[in-house]
């Protein structure tokens, strides 16, 4: 059981929360595989997803986590110039939780959003990425689909390569693997690499090589073209070249060692197309997880009311 | 009236003493004075205090404060003077807003209120502000706060202009272009929250400019609310090669580290933000050596609806006249770092100094500007229990030692604690 | 000692019998069906169908029901089901299904079996066949072809044994709880 009434961060569960959202996500992956995606779960109870940034791909799999498990499910897109001009979140807040939601998933460009949502409402606040700080969701996906893999997350390491500075997911991961006793390696220009990481159970490393070598899962983290004109990386092209992963550098993980990305890729930059489409990516798989944890999240959180 | 059987904090120690108040001032220090009085036995008697560096948000944003709410505030808190920075609307650039702040203080009648002129026409860092009509109506120093006069050029010329008329430029430091929307310092907690971080060095560049100039020139300058320890240690060199460089830090510089922002509490969002303990102890080091001059509040009072948003949209500052003396005196005094003299002149004595003003210290003929404290006294900060209209504090529910009790301004009492 | 109500030639002769009531009540096997739900209804399917087969008398499409979507508890008490997809093999319309289950008890399984089938189609008819009904109905169900009568009490339960879910010997026993 969750002893949280919300959902905002891998950094805020304990081992045995994150433990029990993968069980049951094992258990509503093994019903999606086999297409039954009719619970009757969350019949009655209403899930808005709030998002003040666009992303279709989360955006999706809540919604349709939600509604294969019979929840009404109302999507709001605000626009991020409404955040700064237009009503107040915790006034939004306090008008969604007087419609009587349930759950409120919100997608938020600044850190810290759905943690004063969860203040403000009684529904549970369900976070689905703030700012730099947390995507608890998708580490969960990342995690659960290394749990179908391996026979335990315990022992593994996962190389983590990309803009870890601007990635909520990869704090995410972070927090969640070294919490079930996994090893975390990073490799990112200096760039793109967040001051202290290293203090939070990271190893940084010094090369590419050195970050993927023995590892059992390598993850790429999404390079944005926007970084390149922050001046964070003179190209793209360069990035591929001195911090992509390839099959050379994958030479140095373990054999078979599976290659994860949350996505949208950029081919030939974070990962190299035969690595994205070869036999150990798992790419398409954690599509799959993402709906089944998120589907175990709003069973636990519902869970917590009977 | 006379003051009886206080401690007395003077420049060189605490004495048992009677004070007597004529006119206004104090007309007799000594033993067993005769005549009507308060009995303050237990009590320790400071010098009135003065704060520097406060925001009143009058005229314009009375929401957040007026002058009537700051100045009840300042005399709970002990302040019997103090400075009011120009960020207000309109900007404090003229000699209108200047009287305008001059008369409705004296309408209120707690504490002296100096009005602070901005250096450039509404902030704007483009003209230099109407710098001699502004002194001639009462302004007591000049800033930019809230940001740095962004052309160094300009900057000179504000620093000599401004000493043809005696007075001195105090400098909030921050360079925009580095700063470049964090809200908090960078480091272990930025990277923790995700909330963007801004370096030392957007603070310790301008510090560096600052000093630079008045070196240069040959001129007195003074460094606004130093939270680095970076800029600590450039003070520090400053001064010790003959700069004339003075300069103040908060309550919130040497008590806090940057581990309260976790929690997203936007009542831990200052600027400059809180750093971390290497910086606050630096702070402190820096009080000890006399390379911070003065502890000032920088309050900056805000209302709910500025600080109950997302952390990046929420507004700069921490309502201090409340809190400053006895987080000052529970952080130092008890701490270890000041003893209780050197703590009235980090809060008196220096602030007069530096800005030329008034008052400052306990002596005959000084006026009977008197801050009267209980040092025993252990109580919980309560953010309700403000009577400034900005309830916005990261000490709520922090235990501190040392309550005001009686504030004189001018030998009127002006605060009793109820 | 546990009281066996039923070994293994008593139930061979009790389904030799029930073949016959379906035979009977149905005028002749044409459009039966027989679905069991899992594990032991479907077993009791199995060995119907292949009796029928055995004696000439027909061939009828048989299959197992998984009934955890169905059950009426998944929200009440919050469970998660393991569930396994519904195949049939067979189209429902215009069938008569027989709902095959081991024991017949407060009948909410039943109730689960009949809207399981709902969801995969509309059968012409739907009839319960049990090997043991023990009484203790929570819901209106009664079954059409009945093994054995067998009243037991809250306290008991019916201990069900089959060869082909590895229990070694077919049994039926009351034990108690």
């Amino acid at each position: 059981m969750l002893k949280h009434k919300d959902v905002l961060g891998l950094y805020d569960l304990s081992a045995e929360e994150i433990d029990e959202i993968l069980s049951v996500g094992m258990s509503m992956k093994k019903l999606l595989k086999q297409n039954i995606k009719k619970l009757p779960h969350l019949q009655g109870k209403s899930v808005t997803t709030l998002f003040y940034e666009n992303s279709t791909r989360t955006r999706c799999s809540f919604e349709l986590a939600a509604k294969y498990m019979g929840a009404h499910v109302v999507n709001i897109a605000a626009s991020s110039s409404s955040v700064q001009k237009g009503e107040t979140l915790v006034d939004t807040g306090k008008t969604l939780d007087a419609m009587k939601n349930d759950v409120i998933v919100i997608r938020h460009p600044m850190g810290g959003a759905p943690r004063l949502l969860a203040r403000t409402v009684k529904a549970h606040v369900v976070n689905a990425g703030d700012g730099m700080n947390e995507h608890p969701s998708q580490a969960l996906l990342d995690m659960l689909t290394m749990r179908e893999n391996f026979p335990s997350i315990r022992g593994l390491k996962v190389a983590i390569l990309g803009d870890i500075s601007h990635s909520r997911v990869a704090k995410s991961n972070l927090f969640g693997l070294t919490k079930l006793g996994a090893e975390v390696t990073m490799y990112a220009p200096r760039t793109l690499l967040p001051t202290g990481i290293d203090k939070m159970g990271a190893k940084v490393c010094s090369s590419r090589e050195e970050a993927v070598e023995g590892a059992d899962v390598v993850m790429g983290l999404r390079i944005q073209l926007e970084r390149q004109h922050a001046g964070n990386f003179p190209s793209l092209g360069e990035y591929a070249k001195f911090y992509g992963v390839n099959e050379q550098v994958m030479k140095y993980a373990k054999e078979g060692a599976l290659v994860m990305h949350p996505g949208p890729v950029n081919r030939g930059v974070e990962l190299t197309s035969a690595l994205i489409d070869g036999e150990t990516s798992r790419i398409e798989e954690q599509v799959l997880s993402g709906i089944a944890v998120r589907m175990a999240i709003l069973f636990l959180l519902t869970k917590q009311e009977i | 009236m006379v003051i009886k059987n206080a401690d007395v904090v003077l420049k060189d120690g605490v004495k048992k003493l009677d004070l007597r108040i004529e006119e206004g001032r104090i007309a007799e220090l000594g033993k067993g004075l005769k005549g009507e009085g308060l009995d303050c036995t237990g009590l320790t008697v400071l010098p009135g205090l003065i704060d520097m560096h406060v925001h009143l948000r009058e005229p314009g944003f009375e929401k957040k404060e007026d002058i009537a709410s700051g100045s009840a505030a300042a005399v709970k808190g002990g302040f019997t003077q103090i400075c009011c920075m120009p960020n207000t609307r309109p900007v404090t650039d003229n000699k209108v807003v200047v009287s305008y702040i001059l008369n409705r203080a004296k309408e209120v009648g707690l504490c002296k209120v100096r009005p602070v002129g901005a250096i450039t026409e509404g902030q704007e860092g483009k003209n230099l502000a109407a710098i001699g009509a502004m002194k001639a109506a009462g302004a007591v120093a000049l800033s930019e706060d809230g940001k740095s006069v962004l052309s160094t050029g300009l900057m000179a010329n504000a620093m000599m202009y401004a000493a043809d008329f005696g007075l001195k430029c105090l400098c909030h430091c921050e360079d925009a272009s580095l700063v470049d929307g964090g809200v908090v310092n960078e480091g272990y907690y930025s990277t923790l929250t995700g909330l963007k971080g801004s370096i030392r060095a957007a603070e310790d560049v301008i510090i560096a400019r600052e000093i630079c100039l008045a070196e240069s020139l040959s001129l007195p300058v003074h460094i606004c609310h130093v939270s680095t320890y970076s800029g600590v240690q450039l003070i520090r060199e400053a001064k010790a090669r003959g700069v004339r460089v003075t300069a103040e830090t908060c309550p919130h510089y040497f008590t806090l580290t940057d581990e309260v922002i976790a929690t997203f509490d936007t009542n831990t969002k200052v600027n400059p933000p809180i750093r971390e303990e290497r910086d606050r102890l630096a702070v402190i080091e820096g009080l000890k050596d006399g390379t911070l001059d003065c502890i000032v509040t920088d309050h900056a009072p805000h209302h709910e609806d500025d600080k109950n948003v997302e952390y990046a949209l929420a507004a700069f500052g921490i309502s201090g006249l409340e809190t400053s003396f006895a987080l000052s005196y529970t952080q130092l005094v008890k701490g270890g770092a000041l003893t209780l003299c050197e703590l009235a002149d980090k809060m008196s004595g220096a602030p007069a100094r530096i800005l030329g003003l008034e008052g400052g210290g306990i002596a005959v003929g000084a006026p009977a500007d008197l801050t009267i404290a209980d040092l025993n006294e252990t109580w919980t900060v309560d953010p309700a229990a403000f009577v400034s209209k900005g309830k916005n504090t990261p000490f709520a529910g922090r235990e501190v030692t040392g309550r005001v009790k009686y504030t004189f301004v001018d030998g009127e009492l002006k605060y009793r604690e109820k | 000692m546990q009281p066996v109500i039923m070994d293994a030639d008593g139930m061979r002769r009790t389904l030799v019998r029930l073949s016959h009531e379906i035979e009977e009540r149905n005028e002749g096997f044409e459009n039966v069906v027989l679905v069991g739900v899992k594990r032991g209804g479907e077993v009791v399917a199995q060995r119907l169908a292949s009796l029928i087969r055995a004696s000439g008398r027909g061939e009828l499409p048989c299959a197992g029901l998984d009934i955890t979507m169905a059950r009426d508890d998944l929200v009440s008490a919050f469970i998660l089901p393991e569930a396994e997809k519904n195949e049939l093999g067979f189209p429902l319309e215009n069938k008569t299904v027989v709902l095959c289950d081991d024991v017949l008890h407060t009948g909410r399984s039943a109730v689960a079996g009949i809207e399981a089938l709902f969801r995969l189609g509309r059968p012409a008819k739907i009839q319960l066949l049990v090997l043991v009904d023990r009484g203790g109905r929570e819901v209106p169900v009664r079954a059409d072809y009945v093994g054995k009568n067998v009243p037991t009490s809250k306290e008991e339960y019916i201990k069900v044994q089959f060869r082909e879910l590895g229990h070694g010997e077919d049994a039926l026993t009351i034990t108690r709880r």
